[in-house]
């Protein structure tokens, strides 16, 4: 086991992302990064145990990241959820952060952690 | 283990609830114990499913079945049916409103992405009767 493992934690406390739900749900680890708006690409291809940067924010959002296992979503660009997403979020225990910086740098500040 | 049947009923045209149904059906095979991989492969199929189902068919009826073998959904709408399978099939192709779009659907990726998440997959159509999509992902070859 890799001693830098990088968990949902960490974007907050290193990275500055505001954390919209994550005093009510477990952390996870993040293994990878991963961009994408398309909902149905999203699904298709966001690799399980990932940080999923979008600036999507509506309440299907939860439902892909969910499905997807995602590890958490990371709304760019200062994309914010409303509070029905938010809710939406805890019942399916999906964690989401939010942050002002476009997404690729944002995917690029996740994944230059996840190269310790 | 034991043959299953799950019965899911979906709203027509209310996304705020589109998978639900498939998040149950995670759920259920998450205790019966199939791997994450399977459970993946089937929930996100059956999403993909979901959706079409809310944005083109005003709901329809999910039939699961479970047994030694495989997984097998069919989900069966009254919705105004496909005129072109093959074109349907395509990726990109999308016959979706602009509202679904916004919403980061209508990318024409909804039965390619069920076709390559599951191992056997049809689709029966006709228009102005409905369609039916039946999937089934082994469970014997993991």
């Amino acid at each position: 086991m890799s001693a830098a493992r990088f968990s949902t934690e960490d974007l907050a406390a290193s990275l500055g992302f505001t954390p919209l739900n994550q005093a009510r749900l477990p952390a996870r680890e993040i293994t990878s990064v991963y961009c994408g708006d398309l909902l149905s690409h999203v699904m298709g291809t966001a690799p399980e145990g990932s940080a999923w940067v979008t600036v999507m924010n509506n309440i299907n959002v939860i439902a892909v990241a969910s499905l997807a296992e995602v590890a958490c979503v990371i709304m760019a660009a200062g994309s914010r959820p409303n509070e029905d997403v938010i809710a939406r979020a805890d019942e399916q225990g999906v964690l989401l952060f939010s942050g002002a910086g476009q997404i690729f740098e944002t995917a690029f500040q996740v994944h230059e952690k996840l190269q310790l | 283990m034991p043959k299953l049947h799950f019965r899911y009923e979906v709203d027509g045209d209310d996304f705020t609830r589109a998978g639900e149904a498939s998040s149950k059906l995670k759920q259920s095979l998450k205790q019966l114990g199939l791997s994450p991989q399977l459970v993946r492969r089937a929930a996100i199929a059956m999403y993909e499913g979901e959706i079409n189902m809310v944005a083109h068919a005003d709901g329809g009826v999910i039939d699961v079945d479970i047994d030694t073998v495989a997984i097998t959904i069919v989900m069966k709408d009254t919705g105004k049916g496909i005129e072109d399978i093959g074109q349907a099939m395509k990726e990109g192709f999308s016959t979706a409103s602009e509202e679904v779009r916004q919403m980061g659907f209508g990318a024409g990726m909804g039965l390619p992405n069920m076709k390559k998440h599951s191992d056997y997959m049809k689709v029966d159509s006709e228009v102005g009767v409905g369609t039916t999509v039946t999937m089934k992902i082994s469970i014997a070859d993991e």
